[in-house]
């Protein structure tokens, strides 16, 4: 397959997408290392000259940093597990003979579809709505105090919003696993005498291993930088600021382009941790 | 597997996942009723389902009060651009990655897919002020490229995955029979790919349609697609619901019905053909 | 016209040499097969001539012609692969026509060699349908008929039997051997079947390593391998190789003597051991032999039917002019 000639017109057919890509990493990267070591504040004064690592120093100082932390790394990690957990008992309850298989999947998968700005304020609204809401009509008719939602338990709303979003992308995959899963090896492991319970354990999760790390890959890809959620639900309030939101106030926001460039770095490293380590799984699964 | 189930447990199972189902499912199905609402029944305690009077009304209002035409063109302009443009770009370096590998595929892929990573708000600024230099702030073309470069490296990891699956051989025969590089990939590869590039095209038009940081961001008036026309509704006045939900109904119904008949394909797509 | 030659050919993947320097001249109307165990450079020497790898170092003439740098299309050589490489989007039709489209070839012509094509392979009523639409067999034909409209200089054929169940390959083997007395062209079989090899090919060539072992005639090769590998590798059942006190009766440091050259009884005779396992054939008795203080096992082909069970002891008779002789390196002498 690889004669000379086939390989530089490899080399060339690539080029246009590795060059477009690298463009887009490296142009506004290098800008914002360049902003992050300036005052520079577009609305009030402009390049106000370098400042060294002061940016660096403000951001990881402000009192809004290491909330802003924590509140990506709960809404990710509880997003994962909620969505792992219930993706999998789902997608063993689909993968069961039933009546109607193909609608019940298509009613699952349905969220996943929905944009991210509709389905907040469907929740926020509809749902949330400390007045008019559903739960709120729920509570009432069981005689309870509403809860308002997005102030009271603002983390477990914003959680729950994205939970109801990435849970049919976790379904559907893991359902598409356990489906690959050769029917032969459980029926040998029956005869071997294994009761359901450790079929399930010894051989339908780890066969789902491999899917459960995809799922986790991809959705973290994503949930680190949801956006649209918390602008149209909470605006980054009751301590829902993650650190994606708290760098677009920073620099969108205030106009603090300097301080947002330096969060801004802080978000890239924070994704390189952790891209880092899922990177290596995916390569292993490259090679497979 | 042809062991005989009971009705009882087909029965157990059957109602268990319809009713997970709907509930997973309700929030869309409340939404979509309550679009047919007028606003004094979509808040009425106890909630009604199904026996109101049935309405357009809110559908019309919204049309007209927001020109939901441009927003929809605009949707459908920078997503289907975007996803065509991917698609032009990425077939031949899939073709290259899957075809004539080297020691650097591996790497290439992987740091492709780690652009992937990259947040968003670490180039925000940048490429705001590059876009504002270039007059491309709150135009269509700005952010079909935008969308285009965030969504490449799935293009291309999408394609390499679809394209690996044909047997080399195929284009040697090609090669043999005297076909041209050109001709291989037009005669012989892209049409044996055509599902896998059609699966790209549509996930990747449904995550840029859905896509709801840049086009939150770099548009305004003119070029804002439905993600902005709907975060329009987060300061509401009055009553509101059924007008909210008739034009979420809008925004959300046609990737919804898109996203049903290409499910086969998503679970692929999506998991870079690491799942199948 | 269809002479190929390789002058001191090479080929490295990065630094493993695959082919060490290699010469060979395949003559024109010659049905020469690459034969040898997987991995010995076989299918990598085919690419080479097909131009789908590109040689290290050495020369590769066609008819005389450098056709080193020559791309693949521009060869004149046709090629059947081992999964057969049909177009699954195109119908049989389009496939066969596919290299003609490319070379440009006027429509009349196209379909008038299609249809001849078709003919000789017996493929008329399937012309409309999909490659995934036909049987195994069918499908190789496809294949075939694909490389004949090219009316290449040569044919090249990467292992194209081996997909196929037993049966339909004996009657592919046929068929291919009968296109090649029609046709007299030259072809370049690649197969790790030495069965293939035996009885489809004017030359054999054997490889081990990427190293050409022994170039012959198939008769050639049954009668004097060259080493004890070719000894080894041609002909079914393999011939018994003996090291040892009894090879050095024979002054050698190796003897091989092929199943069908021992006699086995009841009575007597200079070997003896205790039947392991008997094949019965009908036409043939092959017996696995242990206990000779020879070798693990001794292998003897008794023709037609003959009853000695598991655990009989048994004597065997070799025919002293049908031993071959190996010296300390392997290689014959005699």
């Amino acid at each position: 397959m690889a004669t000379q000639h086939s390989r530089s017109a490899a080399r060339l057919m690539m080029a246009p997408a590795v060059i477009l890509l690298l463009g887009w990493m490296l142009v506004p990267l290098t800008m914002t290392l360049y902003f992050s070591f300036k005052k520079y504040l577009p609305l009030r004064g402009g390049d106000l000259g370098w400042v060294g690592f002061d940016n660096y120093t403000r951001f990881i100082t402000s009192s809004a940093f290491w909330p802003s932390i924590q509140a990506t790394l709960i809404i990710v990690g509880s997003v994962l597990a909620i969505t792992v957990v219930l993706g999998v008992l789902l997608a063993i309850l689909l993968d069961q003979p039933m009546w109607g298989q193909g609608v019940v999947r298509i009613l699952v998968i349905a969220p996943f579809f929905v944009m991210p700005t509709v389905s907040a304020l469907v929740w926020k609204n509809m749902f949330m709505d400390p007045v008019n809401g559903l739960f709120a009509h729920l509570w009432n008719a069981f005689g309870l105090t509403p809860v308002e939602w997005l102030s009271q338990a603002s983390l477990t709303s914003i959680v729950m919003i994205v939970s109801w979003q990435w849970l049919p992308f976790a379904t559907l995959i893991l359902l598409t696993a356990i489906q690959s899963l050769d029917s032969e090896q459980l029926e040998a492991a029956e005869m071997d005498g294994a009761p359901p319970l450790y079929r399930f354990a010894y051989i339908t999760l780890p066969h789902l291993a491999r899917a459960i790390t995809i799922v986790v890959l991809i959705q973290t890809i994503f949930l680190l930088s949801i956006f649209a959620e918390i602008l149209v639900t909470t605006q980054g309030s009751f301590g829902t600021k993650t650190l994606t939101y708290l760098v677009y106030q920073r620099v969108l926001e205030s106009q603090n382009v300097g301080l947002g460039s330096a969060g801004g770095v802080y978000a890239v490293i924070l994704a390189n941790i952790i891209a880092l380590f899922l990177m290596r799984i995916v390569g292993k699964n490259l090679d497979a | 597997m042809s062991r005989t189930v009971t009705t009882q447990r087909k029965a157990i199972n059957t109602a268990l996942a319809w009713g997970i189902g709907l509930l997973i499912f309700f929030p869309i199905l409340w939404t979509f009723l309550t679009s047919f609402k007028t606003e004094a029944t979509a808040i009425a305690d106890p909630p009604v389902f199904l026996f109101f009077d049935w309405t357009l009304e809110n559908y019309s209002v919204v049309t007209e009060r927001s020109d939901y035409a441009r927003f929809l063109w605009n949707s459908i302009f920078i997503a289907g651009g975007s996803t065509i443009l991917g698609i032009i770009v990425a077939v031949p370096a899939a073709w290259s990655m899957a075809f004539v590998p080297s020691h650097r595929t591996k790497d290439i892929l992987l740091w492709m897919l780690s652009t992937k990573m990259l947040p968003a708000v670490g180039v925000l600024y940048p490429i705001y002020l590059l876009f504002i230099k270039m007059g491309l702030l709150d135009s269509r073309l700005g952010l079909t490229l935008v969308l285009m470069l965030i969504n490449l490296p799935i293009i291309v990891w999408m394609l390499y995955t679809y394209f690996r699956e044909i047997p080399g051989e195929i284009l040697e025969a090609a090669r043999m029979d005297g076909a041209t590089l050109r001709s291989e990939i037009i005669y012989v590869l892209t049409p044996m790919a055509v599902p896998g590039i059609a699966s790209t095209l549509l996930l990747n038009f449904i995550l840029a349609w859905n896509e709801a940081f840049w086009t939150l961001n770099l548009t305004a008036a003119k070029a804002a697609p439905l993600t902005a026309f709907i975060a329009s509704y987060s300061s509401p006045e009055g009553l509101f619901y059924a007008k909210l939900s008739a034009a979420s109904t809008m925004a959300i119904a046609p990737i919804l019905i898109l996203g049903w008949f290409s499910q086969k394909q998503l679970v692929r797509g999506l998991t870079f053909g690491a799942v199948k | 016209m269809g002479q190929i030659t390789l002058e001191k050919v090479t080929k490295k993947f990065g630094n493993v040499e695959v082919i060490p320097p290699l010469d060979l001249t395949i003559h024109d109307g010659e049905f020469t097969v690459f034969v040898g165990p997987s991995g010995c450079g076989k299918s990598t020497l085919l690419r080479l001539i097909a131009g789908l790898e590109d040689m290290t170092s050495g020369t590769l003439r066609i008819d005389g012609q450098d056709a080193t740098a020559i791309p693949p299309a521009k060869r004149g050589l046709a090629m059947v692969f081992q999964s057969y490489a049909l177009y699954p989007h195109m119908s049989v039709r389009k496939n066969i026509a596919f290299p003609m489209r490319m070379a440009g070839v006027d429509q009349a012509t196209q379909n008038a060699k299609i249809d001849a094509a078709a003919k000789a392979l017996n493929l008329t009523d399937y012309l409309d349908r999909r490659p995934g639409q036909l049987s195994g067999g069918q499908r190789q034909r496809v294949a075939i008929g694909r490389a004949i409209v090219r009316e290449p200089s040569a044919f090249l054929f990467d292992e194209p039997l081996s997909n196929l169940d037993a049966a339909l390959r004996v009657g592919m083997r046929l068929e291919i051997s009968e296109l090649h007395k029609k046709l007299a062209t030259t072809m370049v079989y690649v197969t790790h079947d030495q069965v293939e090899a035996m009885t489809m090919a004017d030359k054999i060539v054997v490889l081990r390593a990427g190293h050409i072992e022994q170039v012959g005639s198939p008769l050639e090769l049954y009668h004097t391998p060259r080493n004890t590998f070719v000894a080894g590798f041609i002909g079914s059942p393999k011939m018994n190789l003996i090291d040892g006190a009894e090879a050095e009766k024979h002054d050698a440091h190796t003897i091989g003597i092929r199943p069908e050259h021992i006699d086995v009884d009841a009575q007597g005779g200079p070997w003896q051991g205790k039947v392991g396992v008997a094949e019965h054939l009908g036409s043939d008795t092959f017996f696995h032999i242990h206990d000779t203080g020879l070798a693990e096992t001794i292998t003897v082909r008794a023709p037609g039917e003959v009853s000695f069970d598991h655990g009989d002891t048994v004597f065997l008779t070799p025919r002293d002019d049908k031993i071959h002789r190996f010296n300390a390196e392997g290689l014959r002498f005699s």
